[in-house]
């Protein structure tokens, strides 16, 4: 008998001869050098595995990116100019040959599902790291996947997927389905030019703005219309195919947890799924890659019905997706890596035994994605500067994928994902509280984010039993947006907080000897702080007075919101830009940054956002009046159509503007009837947040 | 301050062992006796001056210390808190119901936070006036840091009798001017105040140290470089418009303040012109039409931020002062000290315990420790700043004044600020001690005293009495600041041996003078009528002397060198 060490040693060189035999057995070209045509994490994330393979990186960044972390990774980084210009192929085509790249990673988004650029590619000698053009080609053009995917015996929804695009034939086509139905943009994805008709007096209206979007996000409008599911769950499977005919499916992910038809918590494997159903969903999905000749990583989509265990596909993604972390996370392998491998001929490193056994030893992981954007209001997008940015620790188990640090502008040119959370466990109710509470470590500010809303969401009892479905969120929006109460504590921290703030700023010879300390018979000095628990007009005040009675004890009392509370003798610590106080009743941490007016303080695993109300003299002071009978920009945005004519009158909740901010489409109504006196901006331009967008005649009363 | 920590560690160390016998015992026995050049690390050299205590708060004596001062400390304590209120309720409910903010609150918006306010005399004119009551004598002064200048504030109170100025109220007024010149500090002048206090007049206005001498001090800080600004938050009439009109800087609140040299009421009386008090002398008519003011403010937190502002941008020096990591605080306990100090001033107060609930470390270089040991001289830190110490541990002798004229020659030579402990009750007298000629020698403490040019504090801890108060800068040597504990007395001399000399002289004695007497010397009645700057808790001498000290060494302030009068040898 060998001893066990020895007999491991032997097992590793079996494998790896193995391996080696294998590789030379194929005709390989590997890959030395890569054009990252992408920004952000992805661009990042691409970049890592590559320098891990000692692949030689070249980034591109726009004029807004110059400063980004993905330019700011690799010596070889090339300027595009204007902000859109991450879809200008040739230019990024030529800049690849100009650098001497071998090969084009085109990340996610942009221009990695563009057949028309994977061709030219191709046709310039670079090697495309994704599938064939031609699978791009079959796969975009919806109504040609699904006559594939049928022939190919995968299931799909019913639907009209036809070139006439007549409103008047659609909505013919949509009766046929039978209501509600979808209508989606043939060559949309991710929710983009997609809208749900409930029923047919709202069909064309919904049609047209899909189409709108459509044109505005790909230059395309023409739709397909297909049966919605009411209560569905979206379950995708992770595919990879080579260049040998090999298709292998990396397990599935469940991506229903989303709002406005964008995924937000991603996990792996898919909760409460029969696993024979399970199999059927890989076995499919492989039979839909192999239909179309596909290589590379790719996600079969498919629509899976919680009531009857019916799955549809919907469509094929024909690139490396955002949440394929979970994916690798379950299947301990890297999907980047994969990707080089298979795009410089070498097949497929795992065939599909093993990674049923790998998915079935590891265990679970969901990502959240962290978003610019702020839930409490239909989770519009925000941008800004993070002024403040502190993340959970990493370790094997929690993983963040992120594009920006401290300091850093989430721009509104772009997509407002600021970081992706993938965290894992041995089971999923272990991997949802340690979600939770790596989120608990997760501190933004500068810009609103779903940070506080994945919370709740993890402590959801009926995501926690799996019961997901991507109509989750409306379902629950009571329990998810029940109002947060903020205990007296947090009011008195943000007070403290501001106080040590200043007090650290000044460094002067007022922190000095006998400063701070009381002085005399009955000293007292109260200053009084305001806050209120939000920006609306109506938004509770509460009061905070602090009175310094020696180096770092205050007597604080917090009043209003129903509130009356002194606590005395509080020792307040700074430790900027957190601070550590002792109540006498217990101890608080809180981190207290501030912007403006604007206080957000992190304390026992909670965000609190306060606002600190102007003194009483600052509108008259500084000359500001309301602009009363107008109508704001809500974010910095664009317009895209103004939807009314100067001198209409319009009914409250007429739609007035839409913009587009984040690549996303809003619809501003009218806040009142009235008369519009003024269209301030015409289509295209851009505006920054609280711009007057819609001016209203005086009504004279 | 590690050396001073390990000071410490020493002078646990020597406890046990009597101090003489303590630097033998560290030398070991195989080590040479000879002592030449043997280094001594800084904690042993430190330990020498390092002040032992042998206070024990269990005793008996510091019991009944503590309870009798406890008594006095909560009845100052009540009074001090009434005063604070200001006037009376209805006044004070009608002046915020105008949206005005109380002169307290308007000085703790003033300055910065994190910063004291050392509040000046907040007794004056405590049961000064039989027909009126005027808690703080109508209008709050102290030292406060604004923008990280430290200044003078000047904030009447319009709930006391309509902030008017009763006689006290131009001392206290004037006092605070004083300080500000002395100690070279920027004067912020919060103006709610309907004038001279009509009636009182006579008390108010004729003399040289009455309500003109306010505007002199203006005209002549302005002249040394010391900022004058001002912020009219109510009336400013007649006389009082001279307040922002000789400012530097003025500032106003809109529809609130109003300046003119006559109202309307005599405005029409004069000439028959009947008009508004807003365009008469209103901040809009004053900030854009006689430029009388600079800047118009919303209302009064607004007036006050504006203030800030125009502290921020005098460009005053901000001096470098010891870093708080350099010192340490002392020992001892300074809480003890209402345990040490006594109501029984016939008792005599270990002056070195008092000390070393004072100073940095309770370290204390004694100078000429064995020699004329009734006044205990040497030099300390306070919060970082060196001080020359000079306190009264009995009756002055010959010996013990030309110690403290020797300590005063040095500390003036070497800049360096002193501090009079002031228990005395007064030089000795007698055959022995005149031949010895107590007389000059006394004299000589004096003229030290009095010429000696750098900033002097003094804190009154026990009694007061005859030459001893001079010999001890009293009010009259014009030390920079003059607090007094609660304890304190002040008088020509004891109530008893007063009643005795003129029943010695053979005057006839009201039975009621020794009780009056013991009244008058008390120090409310003395913090009453402004013969010092504040009655203060024993406990914050430290913390008080170290907001004296960066008031009078910071900013402008540079050292003036002494030149001493003639001393009678």
């Amino acid at each position: 008998m060998i001893p066990a060490s020895r007999s491991r040693a032997f097992a590793r060189a079996i494998l790896s001869s193995q391996g080696s035999r294998h590789l030379s057995s194929t005709s390989t070209s590997p890959i030395t050098s890569v054009l990252i045509a992408n920004r952000g994490e992805i661009a990042l994330r691409v970049g890592r595995t590559a320098s891990a393979l000692g692949v030689r990186c070249t980034t591109i960044y726009t004029d807004p990116d110059a400063h980004s972390q993905h330019a700011l990774s690799s010596p070889f980084a090339v300027n595009l100019g204007a902000a859109n210009a991450y879809l200008d192929g040739e230019r990024i085509i030529s800049i690849a040959k100009e650098q001497g790249c071998e090969a084009l990673h085109p990340g996610y988004g942009f221009l990695s599902e563009n057949s028309a650029f994977a061709k030219r590619c191709v046709e310039e000698g670079l090697v495309f790291i994704g599938p064939p053009w031609k699978a791009i080609e079959a796969m975009g053009n919806k109504s040609r996947s699904k006559d594939i995917m049928i022939k190919a015996g995968v299931p799909c929804i019913p639907g009209y997927h036809g070139s006439n695009q007549e409103p008047e034939y659609l909505l013919e086509e949509a009766k046929k389905i039978g209501f509600p139905v979808m209508v989606k943009a043939v060559k949309g994805g991710g929710g983009k030019g997609m809208r749900i008709a409930l029923n047919e007096q709202e069909f064309l209206d919904k049609l047209e703005s899909a189409k709108s979007e459509g044109r505005n996000s790909f230059g395309d409008d023409v739709m397909l219309v297909e049966k919605y599911i009411g209560t569905p769950r979206h379950i995708e499977v992770q595919i990879f195919a080579d260049k040998y005919g090999n298709a292998v499916a990396l397990g599935e992910r469940d991506c229903s947890l989303q709002r406005r038809h964008q995924k937000i918590l991603e996990e792996a494997p898919a909760p409460n799924l029969a696993e024979d159903i399970r199999q059927d969903l890989w076995e499919k999905a492989r039979a839909a890659a192999l239909a179309v000749g596909y290589e590379g990583a790719g996600t079969v989509e498919f629509i899976f019905d919680n009531d009857t265990n019916e799955f549809f596909f919907m469509e094929m993604n024909t690139r490396l997706q955002v949440e394929h972390p979970v994916t690798e996370a379950i299947t301990g392998e890297d999907l980047v890596s994969w990707q080089f491998k298979v795009a410089a001929g070498e097949p497929l490193p795992l065939d599909q035994e093993t990674i049923a056994q790998r998915i079935a030893e590891r265990g679970w992981a969901i990502e959240a994605r962290i978003y610019a954007e702020n839930p409490s209001q239909n989770f519009m997008p925000d941008s800004g500067k993070l002024i403040h940015l502190r993340t959970p620790q990493v370790s094997d188990s929690v993983r963040i994928d992120a594009g920006f640090i401290e300091g850093d502008t989430i721009s509104s040119n772009y997509d407002g994902m600021i970081a992706k959370l993938i965290v894992s466990g041995p089971t999923r109710e272990v991997a949802i509280r340690k979600l939770h509470a790596a989120l608990q470590d997760y501190e933004v500010v500068g810009l609103s984010t779903n940070i506080e809303f994945l919370k709740k969401i993890c402590k959801s009892p009926a995501f926690i039993r799996g019961e997901v479905e991507t109509g989750y969120i409306q379902k629950y929006n009571e329990e998810l947006f029940a109002p947060e109460i903020v205990e007296p504590e947090t009011f008195a921290q943000a007070a403290l907080g501001l106080l040590a703030k200043e007090l650290s700023g000044s460094g002067v010879s007022t922190s000095l000897g006998p400063h701070g300390q009381s002085i005399g018979f009955a000293p007292s000095s109260q200053r009084q702080f305001t806050f209120l628990t939000s920006l609306a007009l109506d938004a509770e005040s509460v009061q905070v007075f602090v009175n310094q009675s020696g180096g770092k004890v205050f007597d604080v009392t917090v009043k209003g919101h129903g509130v009356d509370k002194t606590y005395n003798n509080v020792v307040c610590e700074p430790h900027t830009p957190s601070i550590s106080t002792f109540f006498p009743h217990t101890r608080i941490e809180s981190t207290v940054i501030t912007d403006g007016d604007k206080i957000t303080l992190f304390q026992r695993g909670r965000q609190t956002q306060l606002t600190l109300a102007t003194p009483s003299w600052y509108e008259k002071a500084l000359g500001l009046k309301d602009v009363t009978n107008s109508v704001l920009a809500p974010m910095p945005c664009k317009v895209l159509r103004n939807e009314v004519k100067e001198g209409d009158a319009v009914e409250k909740d007429q739609a007035l503007v839409v913009i587009e901010s984040m690549k996303m489409e809003t619809v501003i109504r009218s806040p009142q009837k009235g008369v519009v006196a003024k269209l301030v901006h015409k289509e295209g331009d851009i505006c920054k947040a609280g711009t007057v967008l819609v001016l209203f005649e005086e009504v004279s009363t | 301050m590690a050396t001073m920590r390990a000071s410490r560690a020493a002078l646990r160390l020597s406890k046990p062992v009597s101090r003489s016998r303590c630097h033998p015992s560290f030398l070991s026995s195989r080590s040479s006796f000879r002592g030449i050049a043997t280094h001594c690390p800084p904690h042993q050299a430190n330990a020498i001056s390092v002040l032992p205590s042998v206070v024990d708060p269990s005793s008996e004596e510091y019991k009944e210390n503590a309870r009798q001062m406890g008594e006095v400390m909560a009845k100052l304590e009540e009074l001090t808190r009434k005063i604070h209120q200001g006037g009376p309720p209805k006044a004070r409910e009608k002046h915020v119901a105008r949206r005005k903010m109380l002169p307290r609150d308007r000085i703790t918006a003033l300055i910065d936070p994190g910063t004291s306010f050392l509040e000046l005399s907040a007794l004056a004119g405590h049961d000064l006036y039989p027909d009126a009551e005027v808690p703080a004598g109508g209008i709050i002064t102290g030292v406060g840091v604004i923008e990280g200048v430290t200044c003078m504030v000047v904030a009447n109170d319009s709930t006391v009798k309509g902030g008017t100025y009763y006689p006290i109220t131009v001392k206290k007024h004037l006092r605070a001017q004083a300080i500000a010149q002395e100690n070279n500090l920027p004067c912020v002048y919060l103006v709610d105040s309907g004038g001279a206090n009509l009636p009182h007049q006579a008390d108010v206005f004729p003399d040289r140290e009455h309500f003109g001498r306010i505007f002199y001090n203006q005209a002549r800080m302005s002249s040394l470089g010391i900022p004058q600004i001002s912020v009219v938050m109510g009336p400013c009439t007649a006389g009082g418009a001279y307040v922002p009109a000789m400012s530097d800087e003025s500032i106003i609140v809109d529809g609130q303040g109003h300046i003119f040299l006559a109202g309307p009421p005599l405005v029409k009386a004069a000439t028959g012109e009947v008009v508004s008090a807003e365009d008469l002398g209103g901040g809009k008519m004053h900030s854009s039409v006689s430029g009388v003011t600079d800047y118009l403010a919303v209302d009064d937190a607004h007036a006050l931020v504006l203030a800030r502002r125009s502290i921020s941008n005098l460009n005053w020096p901000k001096k470098v002062l010891p870093r708080p990591t350099t010192y340490e605080e002392p020992l001892y306990d300074p809480e003890e000290l209402v345990g040490i100090a006594s109501t029984n001033l016939r008792r005599p107060l270990p002056i070195h315990e008092i000390i070393a609930r004072i100073v940095d470390g309770s370290v204390f270089s004694e100078f000429k420790r064995d020699y004329g040991s009734t006044l205990v001289t040497g030099f300390a830190h306070i919060y970082g700043h060196k001080v020359g110490i000079v306190a009264n541990n009995g009756i002055l002798f010959s010996t013990s004044s030309l110690k403290g004229a020797h300590f005063i020659e040095l500390c003036c030579q070497r800049q360096i600020p002193l501090i009079f402990l002031q228990n005395i009750s007064g030089f000795m007298v007698g055959t022995d001690a005149e031949r010895e000629g107590i007389a000059k020698n006394g004299a000589k403490l004096v003229t030290a005293v009095a010429c000696a040019n750098v900033p002097k504090f003094t804190v009154v801890v026990g009694a007061s009495n005859g030459a001893g108060n001079y010999g001890m800068c009293g009010r009259a040597y014009a030390p920079r600041f003059l607090w007094m504990w609660p304890n304190a007395k002040i008088g020509v001399m004891g109530s008893e041996q007063l009643t005795a000399v003129m029943e010695t002289v053979g005057k006839a004695v009201d039975p009621e003078l020794k009780a009056r007497i013991e009244r008058e010397s008390e120090a409310v009645f003395s913090s009453a009528r402004l013969w010092d700057d504040g009655v203060i808790p024993p406990s914050h001498t430290r913390r008080v002397l170290g907001l004296g000290l960066m008031a009078a060494v910071g900013g402008k302030n540079e050292p003036v060198p002494t030149k001493f009068g003639v001393f009678r040898m």
